[in-house]
């Protein structure tokens, strides 16, 4: 392939990466998607609690799908054709990528944090489940559209290959996706009212791992932290929750908002006004996880708290996971 | 969130000049987007995140100064990882690293495995083998 390539790509911002990654794809095929809708069609949405996964020392809490969902439910609900490789040769890996930038197609990787170096040192950790659009090469340098970034970037070969050979939890192992072919017309309300009724079913599901069960079990747990770790590891714990609410990218309740965005652009396509009264639901609830990490902070701040601030926090979070169940009880009616 | 709540703390993201985009509804009750420079809960759990990992770097060259584990404890902790992904970058079983952590293993090591080990942490096998807990 040529030395220089630059394929005519557009980079937009976005809260969260791989809504990011999907609408900019979309977008550069000629569909005017925007990032909350590919996250609710693609049930984004989601809280999650894994104890017995631990990452940074502390248990996985998760507001959002695993990754690679959201374009996998995405594509599906919308008729597009995907392709997803992964790879144990990283040679390999670098071939095909060469070969999709030769066919002027820009691709989708999932990648690991820790080796991103245009990433502030304080954010690098062990997090693989970060995205990024390749669309072009540079001599030896790839031409990176990272949707957290305000701006384009770029990547050695080398740096390339360290952030998609990234190992640990959610290991990418070369992980490469894009569109392949899109139907006529995009069956946007279908893919919308699917996507609606997924994510209110899964925030209601009778397993204690996800939603608000999952919500629930964190705010029993929060209780025993103090007594059962010490201070030290509670605060740690609380820290990740508000950490991974506030995963890069995401700021301030980040995911409840853009899911409020979602239904407001939903009531529109839908023609449906109840969706835009439960988007300002969303939005208020989004508020209410935004003071949770508040008072979180403040018990994590001065190191030394009294454990009735972790009884406060384990109410707030029950109280959040009664608003949220009605809130999705209702949602799945509106549709 | 209103648009004007939008946080513009500072952070640490100023270093790499990021600012994070955030969802919130402008006057009339509509969704648009902000930039952020940063909201104080979230940097000071990261903050804590950090100095707990300074404080476990600090106490791993402790450690290997007393001869009570290897270096490689010590450079798994400055490379913020742990057993798992220490584990999944070199390819070996947990059990086998963590006995690597016993200075008498590290000792008998082979510069095969070694090597291993410097290829993950970006050093030389001589750096590796001579870190005693002092300066690095």
């Amino acid at each position: 392939m040529a030395e220089n390539l630059k394929i005519d790509f557009t980079h937009n911002q976005a809260a969260h990466c791989e809504n990011g990654v999907v609408s900019n794809l979309m977008r550069h095929n000629g569909f005017e998607i925007s990032e909350p809708m590919v996250f609710g069609i693609g049930s984004g949405l989601l809280f999650s609690y894994l104890p017995f996964l631990k990452v940074n020392y502390a248990p996985v809490f998760t507001y959002r799908s695993m990754p690679g969902f959201i374009f996998n439910k995405f594509a599906k609900r919308t008729g597009i054709k995907m392709k997803r490789e992964k790879f144990t040769n990283p040679e390999l890996a670098k071939k095909r990528l060469d070969q999709n930038l030769a066919n002027n197609n820009p691709v989708g990787l999932q990648v690991g944090v820790y080796n991103l170096i245009y990433f502030p040192d304080e954010y690098r950790f062990h997090f693989n489940a970060h995205n990024m659009v390749v669309y072009g090469k540079e001599g030896d340098r790839y031409l990176i559209s990272d949707p957290v970034m305000e701006d384009v970037t770029s990547l050695s070969s080398k740096e390339l290959e360290k952030v998609r050979f990234a190992k640990g939890a959610f290991a990418p192992k070369g992980h490469m996706y894009y569109p392949t072919a899109f139907p006529e017309k995009l069956e946007l309300k279908t893919a919308i009212v699917k996507g609606i009724k997924q994510t209110s079913r899964d925030m209601t599901a009778p397993v204690p791992i996800v939603g608000v069960k999952a919500m629930k079990w964190v705010a029993k747990n929060i209780r025993k932290w103090p007594n059962k770790l010490g201070t030290k590891k509670a605060n740690h714990y609380l820290g990740q929750i508000v950490r991974m609410q506030e995963e890069i990218g995401t700021g301030g309740g980040g995911f409840r908002y853009i899911y409020g965005a979602f239904l407001q652009e939903a009531s529109e396509v839908l023609e449906n006004d109840k969706l835009m009264e439960l988007s300002k639901e969303m939005t208020s609830i989004g508020d209410a996880w935004r003071d949770f990490a508040v008072d979180a902070s403040r018990i994590y701040k001065n190191r030394n708290a009294e454990s009735n601030g972790y009884e406060d926090v384990a109410t707030q979070l029950e109280a959040l996971a009664a608003r949220e169940e009605s809130f999705f009880k209702a949602l799945k009616k509106s549709v | 969130m209103k648009k004007e709540e939008v946080p513009q703390d500072k952070s640490n993201l100023a270093s790499a000049n990021i600012r994070e985009m955030m969802y919130a509804v402008d006057e009339n009750g509509k969704y648009t987007t902000s930039l952020s420079t940063g909201w104080d809960p979230k940097t000071i759990a990261l903050d804590n995140a950090i100095k707990e990992i300074e404080e476990r770097i600090a106490l791993a060259k402790e450690r290997v100064a007393n001869n009570q584990t290897s270096p490689i404890e010590y450079y798994m902790e400055l490379h913020k990882m742990d057993l798992t992904v220490l584990a999944s970058y070199v390819g070996l079983w947990k059990w086998r690293v963590k006995r690597h952590f016993k200075p008498s293993v590290f000792k008998k090591l082979s510069d095969k495995t070694l090597q291993k080990y410097a290829d993950v942490f970006d050093i030389s096998i001589n750096q590796l083998k001579t870190f005693n807990g002092g300066e690095s």
